[in-house]
């Protein structure tokens, strides 16, 4: 199979190192200014170039929200899936072509919300699909609604007031399904997020990242923060809800992990086991028979998984 | 450039004793580029740029953003650390490392 795509732009030397990664035609994208999805978006190319992950091998999908952009804006193959099916539509691609990189880059809103149960089952089952998670504590497309991440006391349209809801300890929830991955980064730590994306590329298993980003218009106006610029400044010093805590733990109990107003975000690494995958169990248990053909891919599963 | 021979201000360099492997060590430099069209005027890069390179122009680009543009003076300060490039949520600037 031969790439359609080309890997340097000719004639186009002096351009942007994602470029070639990208649809340029569609940039300047729709996101707003101080939004953190386009670092995400970076972070993941990089990484993928880190991992050295061939173009043919990549596949990004994402669910409905601002995220959603993210695999329209992607030069490879992406899909944009309906609301909450994401982590479903990667399963199918997983299954079918066991040889792809298959990455899930999507909300908060789309993966626990509404596909809360795709993504517990797919953690549970480790699917051997890798999860990027952009959390902005709210529904910014729709018009900032308060959703499962909103923290206790954080005003946004629906909880003028502040969050009376408890919220999803993101990290936790993972490790607890099965996730043999689990890291948490704002979007500052922009070196660690990519090294760290990169390594949950290369991991074997369910890997999960989750990423803290700033929504200037969903979450940073209603409290008072500010812009995105003064968010990430928050991620700096103290998340207060006041512009000037933040603390790094590497291999932290994931429990602790909650995010509360007033203390400071724990980010960090919080799992990296090793587990047998969805597939690994697949062609070890399952008995198929010797006249079936196998394609080449099957073929390396079968040998892979009886070694 | 050799540490001793550059400038004070150049290196920012406050040292309580001197590095045994000053001679050897070199301060990368980098070059930024910046794509006008794509900046959207979220200051991340002239925040969280270490040796304050990057200021916001007078200069609009089409959709009404004051474009970013490297400080008069301070163009051989970069020590092409990538942050910038790296939280540019935009795609607008990169650094290209000089060699030499």
């Amino acid at each position: 199979m031969s790439a359609p795509f080309v890997d340097k732009l000719e004639g186009l030397e002096d351009v942007h190192p994602a470029d070639k990664w990208l649809r340029t035609d569609m940039l300047p994208h729709i996101w707003c200014p101080g939004c953190g999805l386009g670092i995400v978006l970076n972070a993941y190319i990089k990484a993928a170039e880190k991992a050295q992950i061939p173009r043919e091998k990549r596949v990004v999908v994402s669910g409905i929200g601002c995220s959603g952009r993210a695999a329209g804006y992607l030069n490879q193959d992406s899909y944009h899936t309906t609301h909450g099916r994401s982590i479903a539509f990667a399963t199918g691609i997983k299954i079918a072509r066991p040889d792809l990189n298959v990455a899930v880059i999507s909300g908060d809103g789309d993966l626990f919300a509404i596909g809360g149960n795709h993504f517990i089952h797919a953690a549970r089952r480790n699917m051997d699909i890798k999860v990027i998670c952009v959390n902005n504590f709210n529904y910014g497309m729709t018009g900032g609604q308060g959703g499962p991440t909103t923290p206790i006391g954080a005003k946004t349209t629906t909880t003028p007031y502040g969050g009376f809801e408890h919220p999803f300890n993101l990290p936790w929830l993972a490790a607890t399904c099965g996730a043999v991955y689990v890291a948490r980064w704002t979007t500052l730590d922009s070196r660690r997020l990519r090294d760290s994306i990169a390594e949950a590329l290369t991991k074997k298993g369910f890997a999960f990242v989750e990423v803290i980003s700033p929504c200037p218009i969903g979450f940073g106006r209603p409290n008072k923060i500010g812009s995105g610029l003064d968010e990430m400044k928050m991620y700096m010093d103290k998340w207060d809800l006041k512009p000037p805590n933040w603390i790094t733990q590497e291999g932290s109990n994931p429990r602790e992990a909650d995010i509360t107003l007033g203390k400071p975000i724990v980010v960090g690494k919080f799992v990296d086991i090793d587990k047998p995958t969805f597939l690994d169990l697949y062609w070890k248990i399952l008995p198929h028979k010797e006249e079936t053909p196998l394609n080449d891919v099957e073929k390396k599963q079968v040998a892979g998984a009886k070694a | 450039m050799v540490l001793e021979k550059a400038l004070p201000e150049q290196t920012h360099a406050r040292y309580w004793r001197k590095p045994l492997d000053i001679d050897s060590q070199k301060i990368p430099r980098g070059k930024v580029h910046i794509i006008d069209v794509r900046c959207k005027e979220c200051g991340f890069c002239i925040e969280f740029c270490p040796k304050d390179v990057l200021e916001k122009s007078d200069k609009y680009n089409r959709k009404g953003y004051n474009v970013v543009r490297v400080v008069k003076g301070r163009e051989d300060m970069c020590v092409a650390c990538k942050h910038c490039e790296d939280i540019c949520p935009e795609f607008a600037l990169w650094i290209e490392e000089v060699k030499g």
